[in-house]
Order: structure tokens, then sequence, then C-alpha cells
């Protein structure tokens, strides 16, 4: 039911900038057009290549947003996970509530404890 | 079943869907398209490019293989899903509270490890602080022996409990790194339910104005347990879907998810069309983003385990084209 759901009407995660839109709604509650144009100015592309999954795969990659390890390409030299999300927080223009942990708690924040 | 089997159903469930939840019926171009979609002998269907949404996956952090994190980690990579949700098998908040620190080193680690954003789930679930799971008299139990006034008064204390424990595990989990919270199948218990969510609510966005909140509910209708409660001077027993939305957002939600249960002796056909019209009037009125429920029973989605793609992917596409809803 997940992947019919994905395949029929998903923006498709992030093999395109689903979860960035997604991000924008969860987050700071935007309706899907708003949420959409947002994202798309921040990335400097297209709302229609939001969910194109061959240009998002480089614009994840020229932003550092993280993109899916797959058995051929996994990108060990690339931002993933948490590293992703720090750039996320950044292109994106919006507080990471994961993000804002690490950093206080690695001590990478003034007056953050370690 | 023929094209023109399929219009009459269609015809039906919206004019059923439009007689009691009071809103109107699909228009002409909607049933026409609704028909098209069911009638198509297409073994799939899906949205035209460009009219793709978020998929909100509420209970992705299921068990079907390995960890709770690995199942997050395959649905971010591999189905496809925009935003992502842990919870664990015992869905409520009042479970949860128990094994909170359990539950709340598991957020830790998978923010982590996943890059979509990452809220927690559970129900409300008003009833289980009602005897003998709870602290407080049945209500259930005192109604049919005529105790009105001593089922209320039960109601409105467990309201206080439920309160407590969501916004307490809310606390927990936002120290964990967690992006959001889901109160889902919020009103199961009805009017003291929903009250008690809409209050918690409130409460956290409070608390921390940047956290995520998705209020998904338990069916089309708020049911009046209680009978009398109100949100900000609303009366919340007899809400449809567009009242609901309206005192979610007055609450502080940043995301609804409006709920209407499958009818299953009905068509796929004659049970979107219902759930589209009970749930359309939302699109009015919505400022935060609208994911209707299309899971196993919900919004059309035949009650299996393994729903035919067939049939998903027209619910799919039929919420979509006909609601411009933000999400599912």
């Amino acid at each position: 039911m997940a992947c019919t759901h994905a395949l029929a009407s998903g923006m498709g995660g992030m093999r395109t900038a689903g979860d960035l839109v997604g991000r924008m709604q969860m987050t700071r509650g935007m309706r899907l057009k708003q949420a959409k144009t947002y994202v798309a100015e921040k990335l400097g592309c297209a709302v229609a290549d939001l969910a194109d999954p061959i240009a998002m795969h480089d614009v994840r990659r020229d932003l550092g947003l993280g993109r899916i390890p797959v058995q051929e390409l996994t990108y060990p030299t690339h931002a993933g996970a948490m590293e992703a999300k720090f750039h996320i927080a950044e292109v994106l223009d919006v507080p990471i509530n994961s993000v804002a942990r690490f950093q206080e708690r690695a001590g990478l924040r003034p007056g953050g404890a370690v | 079943m023929t094209p023109a089997e399929i219009r009459e159903d269609v015809l039906a469930g919206s004019e059923l869907g439009a007689r009691r939840s009071k809103a109107p019926p699909l228009t002409g171009a909607e049933v026409d398209h609704l028909v098209d979609i069911f009638a198509s002998e297409a073994k799939f269907s899906a949205v035209d490019m460009g009219d793709e949404v978020c998929l909100s996956f509420d209970g992705s952090g299921n068990l079907d293989v390995g960890s709770r994190i690995d199942e997050l980690y395959s649905y971010q990579s591999h189905r496809g899903a925009d935003m992502l949700e842990l919870f664990a098998i015992d869905y409520s908040y009042k479970a949860i509270k128990t094994m909170l620190s359990y539950e709340a080193a598991q957020m830790k680690t998978a923010q982590l490890n996943v890059i979509a954003p990452l809220q927690y789930g559970a129900m409300p679930d008003l009833g289980r602080y009602s005897m003998p799971d709870g602290p407080v008299p049945n209500w259930s139990e005192l109604m049919p022996l005529g105790r009105i006034a001593e089922a209320r008064d039960a109601q409105v204390e467990a309201i206080d409990h439920a309160v407590s424990d969501m916004v307490y595990v809310a606390d927990g989990m936002w120290e964990a790194g967690a992006d959001g919270m889901d109160f889902d199948t919020a009103a199961a218990a009805g009017d003291g339910d929903f009250l008690a969510t809409l209050t918690a609510i409130e409460k956290i966005k409070g608390r921390y104005p940047d956290i995520g909140i998705e209020l998904g509910m338990a069916s089309e209708y708020v049911l009046g347990m209680h009978g009398e409660l109100t949100y900000k001077g609303r009366r919340l027993a007899g809400m449809w879907p567009k009242e609901q939305l309206e005192v979610a957002q007055e609450a502080g939600a940043t995301m609804f998810g409006p709920a209407v249960n499958v009818n299953t002796t009905k068509s796929v056909a004659w049970n979107v069309a219902r759930a589209c019209t009970i749930i359309k009037p939302c699109m009015d009125v919505a400022e935060i983003p609208v994911h209707p429920n299309v899971g196993m029973g919900v919004g059309g989605v035949p009650m299996s385990p393994y729903p035919p793609a067939d049939a998903v992917s027209r619910v799919s596409r039929a919420m979509v084209d006909i609601l411009k809803c933000d999400g599912l």
C-alpha cells in the first residue's frame, strides 16, 4: 500500500525533494503550493523539478542535502544523515530540532553543553 | 462493474456523504472524473506530473522487518516516504509515558540516521484512562445506568490525565530531537478525547513553537460521549472534518488528517465519492496542510491487509485530483 501511494501520487521522498517539501509542511505548516514554491526558490530550481529524481539528484549533490545510497553509489565522501540535515537547515533557512540538539551537545554552539 | 454501475455508486456515495455532513455533493465534472478513474481498465492510476503531493506515512516505523530504525530507513530509501513516523506497537500515549526514556533514545538514534522529517506518533486514547485499565470511573458503564453526570465528570477527569501524558511525551521527544508529534486517531473516544488532544496541542505548541504537530482523526464525525464539551466556545460533539480542521488550526496543529471510514459492503468508487464529499469543505478553509487518511479501511482504501494496487492507486489519485489536498 505504501509503495502504491508513493507511485500514484507521492513526491518521491529523498529520491526527489519530497522530504524537503514535507519538512516545510510538517514543521512550518505550509500548504503544498506554498511549500513547493518556497523549496524551489531556496534550491534555485523550478517547481516542476522538485518531483524529478534526475534533476534533484544533482541539486541534492551540489547542495549536500543527502541522497539515497545504493549498491553502486554509496556517496561515502558526501554529506549523509545528520551532516545533510545541517545543510538542509541552512539551505531552507529553517531550524531543525535534531541539528540544534547535535550542535548543543557536541559543543558546537557558544554556551552549548559538551 | 459497468461504467453505468460505477456512476450510480459515485452519485449515491456523494449524495449520502452530502446529506449526512451537510456538505455540497460533488459537481458534475467531479463525478465524471471519478467515473473515468474507476471505469478505466488500467491496472494502475496516477496523478498528472506536477500534481504530486507529500506522503506523511503515519506508522512508517513499524516492525515488518528488522528494527524500527531499519524500517524508517527503508521507508525513506525504498518506499518514497516524504515524512517518517517512529512509533511503538502499543500506540497510546498512556503506554508510551511508561517507557519514554527508551522511546526517546530510539528517537535520538533515528534522528542521527535519517534525513526525512521524523515525528513521533501515538493515540490520545482517552478510553485507557477509565477503569479497569485506568484510574477514572468507566463512563461507558455509567451511562447505561443513567448516571450521566458521573459519566461526564469521569471524562473530564480523564482529559486531565491524557493531556498530562501527551505533554510529558512531547517534552521527552522534543529533547530527543523529534521534528514533530502525531496525535493519531484523535476523538476515537469521542468529544472528550478530541478536547484532550486540542488542549495538549495548545500546550505543546506554546512550549515549542517550532515543533510540527499532526492531528489525525479517527473518523469523520466526533461522537458526543460527553456531549457538552467545547473548545474556545465551540461544541466538539457532532463536528465534521471542516469544523475539526478549524479547531485544529486554532489549537496550533501544523497538519490535519481527516478520516472517513469505509463501508465494507460498498464499492471503492462509492466510498471514495463519499469520502471526497465529506472532506472537500476542508479545502476552502485550510490554512495548514490537509492529508486525508488513506490507509487500510479509511478514505476508500479496501479493508484488507494487502489492498490491491489498482484500488489503492485509484483512491490515491482521486483524493488528490478531486480535493486538491496537500498530501496523504
